[in-house]
């Protein structure tokens, strides 16, 4: 590669960047030192020597596993419906044609602009009526599929060549048969963007654990590192250790398939 | 020849797939029907329910009472939801128009090929994928008057120190700098995205009439980015005015309730006090103003089509 020539635009970038950095570089710092250092005044700019008192604390003691736990089942779940029951639905409204299909269709995608305010009080009780509450099914229930997710799913089956499927129509495979073999190979770029922004959306919420979950053995990482900072005031090295491992899957994950996440919430705004 | 032969012979089995594709209303509804029972199952019957909800005395446990429109009476009559309507417009008059032109200019600095530029992207738009929860739960821990990194900063610097999320006078305004660290990220995303389809033979032609970096921008980048600046306006601003996790985990809508905005005052409502009919109520308020500004966009964003 060429190296590019030195730019006058660093001058402004660099500190900019830094900027945006620079609270998550003192999450990683402040987990690192001890109690001590933080609990004197004024507090310690810089760590004198990484110490692991806190992540021990927060794996040792605490609730944390436990919740991390509970956040990937949810996630996993979430991530797993929404591929499944998405690329059922997108594909039916993309290539089936059947009654009702358009007015189904536009309503659901009506739903999408339904404040989540407005459903979570009935959406509680209804989770109530079916014995959900304080469990994990709570969670996972309405996050098995989500408007977006079918929206994208169809958008994407409706730009592939109809004539991929042809062959294999007139063979008499059936529809599910050339939805698993011929389309989703080739679907790699919907699969990718509902998986990550299902993945954003479960993994980060707060609202909706909060209403439905009561036993901190049930909570998730959000609503139990929430919680752990009420109750732990005084320990912030050992909060900032479980805001560390809060946010760690996300970052690692945005980090490893950084193109697809940008992808991703780029198309949302753009085809929006 | 052989090609005008074939188009008068109709393959037998590609006339038994097109009879196939008129009988196939039953496929189409069992790939869809797990996706529309559990969307409308869980948006549309809440929805409804809400409505009535809003016109009954409910505490989610024993049966409601009819009240007709007392709950709403009462909620324009209530001070505390009027200063919860005010708080939240305050911060999406501050989010959203900052977040907006920041993410703008931050995406024309972006956009361009030096050395480490995507080291700069990943950076901007890194804190983003942050959770609420998180973000609240760090800056609690940098802003804690006592043992914060930002009053020991001001120490060195010789400034008094501040308060904070416990000073009335300024916890509003921290949430909203907190917001735009990790909300402007999007905006420079969908801005970049934007700026690939500015067509560079138009910025090239506005160059040789003599256009100078600031008239490129105003007459030719600016008009081309316009459906993007509405997206990322009406996005924004929906985003803004059902501001809830932050709060929630910074301030609980203290300090003297500088910093309850609508959507705390619904959860308030309804799971602290179990008042849900009062809470479906204001939660009905907040979404007819959401849909007038989204209707409002969209008519000028048709508008900004047509011409």
């Amino acid at each position: 590669m060429k190296r590019l020539p030195f730019s006058g635009w660093h001058l402004v970038l660099a500190p900019l960047a830094l900027l945006f950095a620079l609270p998550l570089v003192w999450l990683l710092v402040s987990s690192v030192m001890s109690n001590a250092e933080i609990n004197r005044f004024p507090p310690a700019l810089w760590p004198h020597g990484i110490k692991l008192d806190g992540y021990r604390y927060v794996l040792g003691n605490a609730l944390f596993p436990r919740w991390f736990l509970n956040s990937f089942i949810v996630s996993a779940v979430a991530v797993t419906a929404n591929l499944v029951l998405g690329s059922l639905g997108g594909y039916a409204f993309a290539r089936i044609r059947f009654a009702g299909s358009k007015l189904v269709l536009g309503l659901m995608l009506a739903t999408m602009v339904i404040p989540f305010q407005l459903t979570m009080i009935p959406t509680f009780l209804v989770m109530k009526q079916l014995g959900l509450i304080d469990t994990l099914g709570a969670l996972i229930v309405p996050s098995l599929v989500t408007p977006l997710s079918v929206f994208l799913f169809r958008q994407f089956f409706v730009s592939l060549p109809r004539e991929l499927e042809e062959a294999a129509w007139i063979d008499g495979c059936g529809r599910l048969r050339i939805l698993v073999s011929i389309v989703l190979p080739l679907a790699r770029p919907a699969l990718s963007t509902v998986a990550v922004l299902t993945f954003l959306a479960t993994w980060n919420d707060l609202t909706w654990p909060l209403i439905a979950i009561n036993s901190d053995s049930t909570y998730t990482l959000q609503l139990g590192l929430t919680t752990f900072q009420g109750q732990h005031h005084t320990q912030w090295s050992a909060v900032m250790a479980g805001n560390v491992i809060t946010v760690l899957p996300v970052l690692l994950g945005f980090l490893l398939a950084q193109k697809a996440f940008i992808r991703s919430l780029a198309s949302t705004g753009l085809k929006g | 020849m052989a090609s005008v032969v074939g188009t008068f012979t109709v393959d037998p089995r590609s006339r038994a797939a097109k009879r196939r594709a008129r009988g196939e209303g039953a496929t189409g509804w069992a790939f869809v029907s797990p996706s529309v029972v559990i969307i409308l199952g869980l948006s549309v019957v809440p929805v409804l329910w809400s409505l009535l909800l809003s016109f009954q005395v409910n505490d989610l446990v024993s049966p409601s009472e009819w009240v007709g429109l007392a709950n709403y009476k009462a909620l324009v009559k209530d001070p505390a939801f009027g200063s919860a309507v005010s708080h939240t417009l305050i911060y999406t008059a501050l989010y959203v128009p900052l977040s907006v032109v920041a993410g703008l200019g931050i995406a024309i600095a972006l956009d361009r090929k030096i050395a480490l530029i995507g080291l700069y992207r990943t950076l901007v738009f890194v804190p983003f994928v942050v959770s609420a929860a998180a973000q609240g739960v760090l800056f609690s821990f940098v802003l804690d008057p006592e043992f914060g990194v930002a009053n020991s900063l001001l120490h060195k610097l010789g400034l008094p120190a501040q308060g904070f999320f416990s000073d009335p006078g300024q916890a509003l305004y921290l949430l909203v700098a907190i917001s735009l660290w990790s909300g402007t990220g999007f905006c420079v995303i969908v801005y970049l995205a934007g700026l690939q389809g500015v067509s560079a033979e138009l910025v090239e032609a506005a160059r040789i009439d003599g256009a100078g970096r600031w008239g490129v921008l105003r007459h030719v980048t600016l008009p081309a980015l316009a459906p993007v600046t509405i997206f990322l306006l009406l996005f924004q601003t929906i985003n803004a005015l059902q501001v809830f996790d932050l709060v929630f985990v910074t301030t609980k809508g203290g300090p003297l309730g500088s910093t309850t905005v609508i959507v705390y005052f619904i959860w308030e409502k309804a799971f602290k006090t179990f008042t849900a009919g009062y809470s479906a109520a204001a939660a009905y308020t907040l979404a007819v103003a959401l849909l007038v500004v989204g209707a409002a966009l969209q008519i000028y964003r048709r508008r900004v089509a047509a011409r």
